[in-house]
């Protein structure tokens, strides 16, 4: 008997992680062209090929990754880029508060190893799930589908480094727009309130205004301004932020 | 970048990467952001992305360039309309990608 619900329990959470993978499929469909420029970009900005892969194997944050190569080409020293990597992935503490409730429960290691792939994908993914009554097995559902997302990241950027070498020129054809066009598809659905919209233009406008700083330090201005300006629009503005608070752990 | 700068810099950005990722799974809900906090993080996303793509697309030589000849901005502001109609990550990023490859190889 014993032995029959060992077996059932396994399968049960074979069928989770089968899951959670597949869910996040159409996200990580989003994240190859964005893996392989990452792979492509980097030594050219110059990080070496070892560094690379230790950026994806261990940071695993694919916006920030970015973000440093960018950084890096600039001449911009470590720390700053520590930094720059602390704000951008600021998110994640929201989503980690919208998560913590339905995963507390969970041993300690357990909980570890899902924050290392709390990623943008892996939270969109599960949070349709978490929203289902029997979440027992859906840490199962989690693993499989960072499981996915890791993966497809690790290797995209070797597919990445060997196209970059192979084909010496690639970094003129333009791939880099497609980091412009997934950020602009994931900031549209947040214009929902007067308040994010006021938080969005004046991060634009901002981060025109001081583009012309060493070290990217116009994109940490521009950030700051519009977090400043949508919280401040929605303290004093109540009906503003209506839509938005509707929407919240999304 | 020098080998030592290389592991401090990725020891750091893990570093920091991880801590944001677990600091509340870790609690385990003994920690409770204040509510101000909560509010001004809601506007991070946007406003970091929005931070980065619009140097992107208005500056993508270092220089202002407000003109049809700017691929990355014509591209930038397609985009932006076939994800405010479509609503759809994966067919905003098929059809952006699609338009600025043609666009800017037939510049």
């Amino acid at each position: 008997m014993a032995t029959t619900n060992t077996l059932e329990l396994h399968m049960l959470r074979r069928r989770e992680f089968n899951a959670g993978a597949v869910a996040t499929l159409p996200l990580i469909l989003g994240a190859i062209p964005f893996g392989i420029l990452f792979g492509t970009l980097a030594p050219a900005s110059g990080l070496s090929i070892a560094a690379t892969m230790a950026m994806s194997i261990i940071v695993f944050a694919g916006s920030a990754q970015f973000i440093a190569l960018g950084l890096i080409a600039a001449g911009a020293s470590p720390s700053i880029i520590i930094f720059t990597t602390l704000v951008v992935n600021l998110r994640h503490l929201l989503y980690a508060t919208a998560l913590v409730e339905r995963v507390k429960h969970l041993p300690l290691p357990v909980r570890a190893i899902m924050a290392f792939g709390l990623t943008d994908e892996t939270f969109a993914a599960v949070s349709r799930r978490y929203q289902g009554d029997n979440i027992k097995q859906a840490h199962w559902f989690y693993l499989g589908s960072m499981s996915a997302m890791y993966g497809n990241w690790v290797l995209c950027t070797v597919i990445g480094i060997a196209l970059g070498s192979a084909i010496p020129n690639i970094t003129d054809w333009g791939l880099d727009f497609a980091m412009s066009v997934t950020f602009i598809g994931m900031v549209v659905p947040y214009l929902n309130s007067k308040a994010m919209i006021s938080a969005v233009l004046v991060a634009a406008g901002m981060s025109l205004q001081f583009a012309h700083l060493p070290n990217k330090v116009g994109l940490l201005i521009a950030a700051l301004a519009g977090i400043s300006v949508g919280y401040l629009v929605a303290k004093y503005f109540p009906l503003a932020n209506a839509t938005a608070t509707a929407n919240k752990g999304v | 970048m020098a080998i030592q700068q290389e592991i401090w810099l990725i020891s750091g950005m893990f570093a920091v990467t991880f801590l944001i990722r677990f600091i509340m799974f870790a609690m385990a809900g003994n920690l409770r952001l204040p509510a101000p906090l909560q509010q001004a993080l809601s506007y991070v996303p946007p406003a970091v992305l929005t931070a980065i793509i619009v140097p992107s697309v208005v500056l993508p030589h270092g220089t202002v360039e407000l003109s049809f000849s700017n691929s990355y901005l014509v591209a930038g502001v397609v985009s932006f309309f076939v994800a405010l109609i479509s609503r759809n990550l994966l067919l905003t990023i098929g059809l952006g990608m699609a338009f600025f490859m043609v666009y800017h190889h037939l510049l």
